[in-house]
């Protein structure tokens, strides 16, 4: 077991969340040291991804680090049945680092039990992705200069996406104001609720967006997925709603940012993106920085 | 020794259950695999309780349970109390209570978790012991006492 794993945002305290924003702030000035020289980062992507692996093999590169891995499970052992255990165990003997992505719920958590060197979690099935909700934090925390006291605007899918689920965790320790704006069908799960209750947590549900969006600093827009609907005909009633429109833009905060974990389908309309307030592709390239963070965190370099 | 003491005592070694909800007595007799033992063993049901309407107890000669079955009864039988016995006298005495940790005890009811899919032991953190609800060590779920099932 390595204790230095990074596997979930609910592990993380108020301080290390706060030491690696200003870490990644560090690096975003910096971002080429070469402080990974002679070490060997195992990527494995038992899962299909692309921001998520480009990124972090951006970040080992400008650290200067090598990479191995895999992007496709399909051309390695564990698609001849090999235990997740014994792949782990054997690319410990390899590697300095393993960051991994796993299309099942815990495997990130298992594997650090099983590895001798530290695992980062790129991404365990639906339950968490805690690489992604640094670099929310770290986007936050960079257009609005603090996390405290923030008017949060989730809109779209808050049911499943674990995006939200995690950033709504993290934030909860930054005195935030919630809005979840979502259709019926993809509502916030009332344990989300049940915990912003047990701690005091402002927040508020919504089906029109416009009710809120003028008082948000953060809009925080996700994909609201046609798959997701048992009745087709509600999907075609709601999917308008949730759609971002540069005009919705025009009463809202100055210093309002939107934020989108993308891919973007239709949600947000493309005369948005010229929009100063649109940040989604900046939040995108914050991910290396917030990455960078979190490779030296783990392999205790300062 | 008067007739309701009657019912209970006599034991020289073993264990005593008491005060397990009547409903609940038979899973604990099937949990403890108490149907394919040979030792001599007293059942009684729907006895009166002080406490709690009726209750179920159970008399096991010559034989000490493990942390691990005395857990998985814990959480069926939350408030049961269990007596050591030893040569008649009571060498320990007390309430069953869920551990902070269940291992390998409750099956992850998430058939995406990676318990479920790689061979290793269950891991459950109990985060209410009042309301009995445990949470997948991995795959992060929570499960409530009328959804949790035994491995």
């Amino acid at each position: 077991m390595n204790a230095n794993s990074f596997v979930s945002i609910n592990d993380i305290s108020k301080e290390k969340i706060i030491e690696l924003l200003e870490s990644a702030k560090r690096f975003e000035e910096n971002p080429n040291q070469d402080l990974l020289l002679g070490k060997i980062v195992a990527t494995l992507f038992f899962e299909p991804s692309t921001r998520t692996r480009l990124s972090f093999e951006a970040a080992v590169n400008r650290l200067g680090g090598r990479i191995i891995g895999f992007s496709d499970a399909s051309t390695t052992s564990s698609s001849k049945g090999e235990t997740l255990k014994d792949t782990i165990t054997m690319v410990s003997g390899y590697a300095d680092l393993i960051i991994m992505r796993h299309y099942l719920d815990g495997a990130a958590r298992y594997a650090s039990e099983v590895s001798s060197i530290p695992i980062i979690n790129a991404g365990d099935g639906s339950n968490q992705h805690p690489s992604q909700t640094m670099l929310d934090l770290y986007s936050i925390f960079k257009t609005q200069g603090t996390l405290d006291n923030l008017n949060i605007c989730m809109v779209g899918d808050l049911k499943y996406g674990r995006t939200v689920h995690s950033l709504l965790m993290a934030l909860s320790k930054f005195n935030p104001t919630f809005r979840f704006v979502a259709p019926e069908e993809l509502k916030m799960p009332v344990e989300y609720k049940i915990f912003c209750d047990n701690n005091g947590i402002n927040y508020s549900e919504h089906s029109d967006l416009m009710e809120v969006i003028d008082e948000a600093d953060i809009l925080y827009m996700t994909r609201v997925q046609r798959e997701r609907f048992v009745d087709l005909m509600e999907y075609e009633k709601v999917k308008n709603c949730y759609i971002l429109k540069n005009k919705m833009l025009d009463n809202t905060k100055d210093n309002l940012k939107v934020l989108h974990p993308l891919p973007r389908v239709n949600e947000i309309e493309m005369d948005v993106d010229s929009n100063p307030k649109a940040y989604y592709f900046q939040q995108a390239r914050n991910g290396v920085f917030a990455r960078q963070a979190i490779i030296c965190d783990v392999l205790g370099i300062k | 020794m008067n007739k309701k003491e009657l019912l209970v005592a006599g034991l020289q070694n073993g264990t005593v259950i008491d005060h397990i909800p009547s409903d609940r007595l038979f899973k604990v007799v099937s949990m403890l695999k108490l149907d394919i033992l040979s030792n001599p063993i007293t059942i009684g049901n729907n006895l009166i309780s002080k406490k709690s309407g009726t209750k179920g107890i159970i008399k096991v000669t010559d034989k000490y349970f493990e942390k691990n079955e005395i857990d998985r009864v814990a959480l069926i039988a939350p408030h049961a109390k269990l007596n050591r016995i030893a040569n008649y006298e009571v060498v320990e005495k007390k309430e069953l209570e869920l551990p902070d940790e269940l291992i390998d005890i409750v099956k992850c009811a998430n058939p995406k978790c990676i318990c479920n899919k790689e061979p290793m032991a269950t891991r459950f953190d109990v985060i209410d012991k009042k309301n009995v609800v445990v949470k997948c060590h991995y795959c992060e779920k929570a499960l409530h006492k009328d959804d949790i099932v035994l491995l």
